[in-house]
């Protein structure tokens, strides 16, 4: 009796969870189908999920015009710069925070951490005023520059991990002649690599997707990321939208296999996140 | 400045360890120095230099004019600010308790031994790793007006309508179709969450309850919900501060239009600065922004310092 409860219950079970999948699913399902259809059979009636006439026209004209190669070069060279940039410069904080005293270090320290509970637009309007004034406007370099400035949430994540390692092992590379520097660089960041991984991934996917600042600081076309060039190629080919999601697709690819990737630590880190918060 | 320093009443010799305490301090200051000097350029001086631009008519042509509290006031005068934080409220109203419940839900279904549980677990959390402007860009195209898919099955499949609707373009099924995004989109974080919680209750105290003869909602109503109260506030302080952040979706889907009736705060505030070159008035909106995100995460937090009790 119990078992036959339970197959119900797990039949029940699954039939819910697999209508969740389908409506989580179903966008993005039409997303890759409509990029595999030719501008006739975008908007048929009715909506068809396996288009009758499969082409990949949509993917040649997004690679082959309309600078797509370019803004994926773009996004690429922002995000992994930006990466590279934060990653060191949070883990020299959080460093320097976890091990050191020195005067100022507690005010330094809250006032990182109370700055981020400010939501990020609402600083924008000052920003652009001072990016203008600096000349990084319509650059690449101004992209990664204002990507690697958030390195408040980076640096409280990887404080905790250079918190546990024992004092033991730095001083004995003290103790081998080794400056701080080194220290840092060759005993407590090696330490630190899944935290430090997971700081990468958050980082490359923030600066991959970032839309709202992209779009105010650059007006320069050659130099647009793919969140901004997607919207361009919305207005551009307001109805074509299977140039559009061509170009989602290659967009949102990178994405989906870092995260199905890296989906155990992903998710065990922001489940983590939330039992100590 | 000695903030870092616990022990004021430390006689004697306080010179030598106080030395000794901040003997690295040099090389301290030398490894926060870049990161400091990004975030008091990128961070800090933006937050100051935002709080004067908002009592100044600032428009990057002429130079920058001081006028009080002008600004605010003329905010608190603008109907189109008041729809706004409308347009904010509702959408937060109908994404929190949408995404806590389907989430809750969800995290429900999971919390067993399943063989599929990973399989599941990462699907739904696929859009929540998708950037916002193609997830905005798809739910554009799934809400078309004409032959749209939601119209088509709202028509033909479900026969709940007998004329498409054209959702982007009315003010009201606008922002039903953008908030329906919302929650789509944060259903997977708000599970992962809940899932966390659920996992962290002890399996004896479910054995005990079905001991005592408890049935499935007895159990959630008085043993889970109790238990995962500091995660389900959690949660609400999380998605209610989201909530309030929405902008990309708006900005892609409606542009705020028409005529700034789908307009939430922040798209609002970005087309006075960055449409209308109206930088004070769109700082002035910032800081009232800021301000009262700030005032609701104090009072969740409060809401969430306090004492479980059973």
């Amino acid at each position: 009796m119990l078992t036959r409860t339970t197959l119900l219950g797990n039949i029940w079970r699954y039939g819910l969870l697999s209508l969740g999948a389908l409506v989580m699913m179903l966008p993005f399902m039409y997303m890759i189908s409509t990029s595999f259809k030719s501008h006739a059979f975008v908007l048929e009636l009715p909506p068809r999920l396996i288009p009758t006439a499969p082409t990949l026209e949509n993917y040649q004209r997004a690679l082959t015009t309309n600078h797509f190669g370019l803004y994926f070069f773009n996004s690429t060279v922002v995000a992994v710069s930006a990466t590279f940039v934060t990653v060191v410069l949070s883990a020299m904080l959080a460093y320097a925070f976890a091990r050191w005293e020195f005067p100022g270090r507690n005010a330094l320290f809250y006032a990182m951490l109370g700055t981020m509970m400010v939501p990020a637009l609402t600083l924008i309007i000052p920003q652009f005023v001072l990016a203008k004034q600096l000349h990084l406007l319509n650059s690449r370099w101004g992209l990664v520059v204002v990507y690697s400035a958030g390195t408040a949430f980076n640096m409280f994540l990887l404080r905790g991990f250079f918190e546990e390692i024992p004092q033991e092992l730095l001083d004995s590379a003290l103790i081998d002649g080794a400056g701080p520097f080194t220290t840092f660089w060759r005993v407590a960041l090696p330490l630190a690599r899944p935290a430090l991984a997971a700081t990468a991934i958050f980082s490359f996917l923030g600066a991959w997707d970032e839309f709202t600042w992209a779009l105010t600081a650059i007006n320069d076309e050659k130099l647009y990321t793919l969140p901004i060039a997607l919207r361009l190629f919305q207005q551009q080919h307001g109805t074509e939208w299977g140039l559009v999601f061509a170009a989602s697709a290659i967009a949102v690819l990178p994405t989906i296999i870092v995260f199905v990737l890296f989906q155990r630590h992903f998710i065990k880190g922001v489940m983590s996140g939330a039992l100590k918060g | 400045m000695d903030v870092a320093q616990p022990n004021t009443s430390v006689p004697a010799t306080p010179q030598p360890r106080a030395r000794r305490r901040y003997r690295n301090a040099t090389t301290a200051y030398l490894f926060i120095l870049p990161g400091m000097a990004l975030f008091l350029a990128w961070t800090v001086y933006p937050l100051v230099y935002s709080f004067i631009m908002s009592f100044t008519e600032w428009n990057l042509i002429k130079p920058s004019r001081f006028i009080g509290f002008d600004n605010y006031v003329r905010a608190l005068k603008d109907p189109v600010f008041w729809l706004a934080l409308r347009n904010t409220l509702t959408y937060t109203l109908i994404t929190v308790p949408g995404q806590m419940l389907l989430g809750f839900t969800a995290a429900m279904l999971l919390d067993q031994p399943l063989r599929a549980r990973a399989f599941f677990r990462t699907l739904y959390y696929i859009p929540v790793v998708t950037s916002w402007v193609v997830v905005s860009l798809i739910f554009t195209y799934l809400y078309n007006g004409q032959a749209g898919l939601i119209n088509w099955v709202l028509r033909d499949g479900l026969h709940l309508i007998d004329k498409n609707i054209n959702w982007l373009g009315e003010p009201f099924t606008a922002n039903l179709a953008i908030a329906t995004l919302g929650i789509w989109k944060g259903v997977g974080w708000t599970m992962v969450i809940f899932l966390a919680g659920l996992q962290s209750i002890p399996q004896e105290v479910y054995e005990a309850a079905a001991i005592d003869g408890a049935n499935g909602w007895q159990r959630i109503r008085t043993i889970t919900l109790p238990l995962i109260r500091q995660t389900t506030l959690f949660i609400l302080v999380l998605l209610t501060i989201g909530g309030f952040q929405v902008f990309i979706s708006v900005y892609v889907m409606t542009g705020g239009k028409p005529l700034h009736r789908t307009d939430v705060l922040l798209t609002y505030m970005y087309s006075n600065a960055f449409e209308f070159l109206d930088l004070g008035y769109g700082s002035a909106l910032s800081y009232l922004f800021a301000v009262m995100v700030f005032a609701l995460s104090m009072a969740q937090i409060r809401l969430l310092r306090r004492p479980v009790e059973y």
